[in-house]
């Protein structure tokens, strides 16, 4: 390293990268398209939201036009909010083959003055979409410089397998506030991530995200101060205890019955309050158990035994061949 | 079916940058209600809905669902779409109705999740 030959020798190795960049390596894949008939106004929307400024159009998989956010400013001062993209858009198109090199790109957003180019293929079907901050960043891996790293990604690690005890469990708690429907699902959404560090396996890690989530909407909903779920998790058993410090429910039967909702009507404005709650996290749950006392408060309890989930024993329990 | 297939029948446009247009859906559900889509849905299924709230996007983390498509050309807020973002969960907006796009995505072989019996 250091030297003038070396750093000449590098600015010829970068030239040559970018000469050899193809402009599939670079672009944006996941193209944010509209269809023609979409109007100005959800268009305006789709540019916000996804904070990029213009989009191509798409019909029937063939590339008929793209739209900018000139364009969209331009309607918006006429007023027009409802006529379509299609009245609006840009058929003159100027477009890049996936395979060409960089340069080629750099050449036409020079001679074109556009700010994107849609990307086809040989079938000339739109595969992708390329922004000059495309190519800076791809050119810039490229070199190195600006390398995705790979620590980011975290491992999955056998918690279980690193700990060396008789018995190990590990409490996992967190605070449910009630009325807080905003951030409902913000500690089954924590619960299940964690769960998944620690390698629990899908099918057991989804039986026990709807059973939490259902019991945090509970908690959200019927609670007067909130409560808290707790879930103890150890190899052979994973235990979740939903509590709170009342109203408490009057009769349990009634409450375990399907349909049975005592939820205020724009509950359902959310998506919940059916009555299928409990019932849902007893058919997710291996055991339930649910306990209450009015002015007290309520204990819900429910667990999974991630061995009664494995491949082989729900083959077993779907009617496959058990051996004596 | 492929997701890119799915938004092309149902005339849909991206909300969120991630897109898993290759991504092979083997079934859908379309439901209003969040809790029949928690105790109904399969993993991995598509969901098509007309409600555009954060439970949306929670249930979808919950029960494993690939992508989630708004009828009617319903936009959630932009805080929804970010936490779908997050989540890596595509959201698409299709102006269609309910009615009408499950029928077009049923007719191209997309079938249901089934009633999935008591365990």
């Amino acid at each position: 390293m250091g030297g003038a030959l070396s750093s000449l020798t590098e600015v010829t190795r970068i030239q040559e990268l970018i000469y050899e960049l193809a402009i599939n390596r670079v672009m944006t894949k996941a193209v944010i398209s509209v269809s023609p008939d979409t109007t100005v106004w959800q268009l305006k929307e789709i540019l916000r939201l996804n904070r990029i400024s213009g989009t191509p159009v798409v019909e029937d998989g063939r590339l008929v036009g793209i739209i900018s956010i000139e364009d969209l400013i331009k309607s918006l001062e006429q007023g027009d909010t409802q006529v379509h993209v299609r009245e609006k858009m840009t058929t003159r198109l100027v477009t890049v083959h996936a395979e060409e090199s960089v340069i080629e790109a750099v050449k036409k957003f020079a001679r074109y003055q556009v700010r994107r180019l849609p990307v086809i293929n040989d079938k000339g079907e739109l595969i992708g979409i390329l922004t000059n901050g495309d190519i800076t960043r791809g050119v810039l891996e490229a070199i190195g410089v600006n390398g995705p790293s790979d620590d980011r990604r975290l491992s999955k690690k056998q918690i279980f397998e690193q700990i060396l005890s008789d018995q190990t469990s590990v409490m996992l708690r967190y605070v449910v506030k009630a009325q807080d429907f905003k951030g409902g699902g913000h500690a089954s959404s924590r619960l299940k991530l964690t769960l998944d560090r620690m390698g629990v396996s899908r099918q057991v890690l989804r039986r026990l995200a709807i059973a939490t989530y259902e019991a945090e909407m509970n908690l959200i909903i019927h609670t007067q101060r909130g409560g808290e779920l707790i879930a103890t998790v150890q190899p052979e058993k994973i235990e979740v205890v939903a509590v709170d410090s009342g109203p408490g429910i009057p009769d349990i039967e009634q409450a375990m019955t399907p349909g049975y909702s005592t939820a205020p009507h724009w509950i359902h404005e959310l998506g919940f309050g059916a009555g299928m709650g409990l019932v849902n996290i007893k058919k997710c749950a291996d055991e339930m158990k649910l306990e209450s006392e009015l002015g007290i408060g309520t204990r819900l309890s429910f667990a999974i035994y991630p061995r009664l989930h494995t491949p082989e024993a729900v083959h077993a329990e779907q009617g496959g061949h058990k051996s004596a | 079916m492929l997701l890119r297939e799915i938004v092309q029948m149902v005339e849909g446009s991206y909300l969120t940058q991630e897109a898993k247009l290759d991504l092979a859906i083997p079934f859908a559900a379309a439901s209003d209600l969040m809790s029949d889509v928690l105790a109904y849905s399969r993993p991995h299924c598509l969901l098509l809905t007309g409600l555009a709230n954060s439970h949306v996007i929670h249930t979808a983390e919950m029960a494993d669902i690939a992508a989630i498509v708004f009828v009617r050309g319903k936009v959630p807020l932009a805080e929804v779409v970010e936490m779908a973002e997050e989540k890596g969960i595509p959201l698409i907006t299709s102006p269609l109705s309910m009615y009408e796009m499950c029928g077009r995505l049923f007719q191209a072989g997309l079938t249901g999740c089934g009633m999935q019996s008591k365990a």
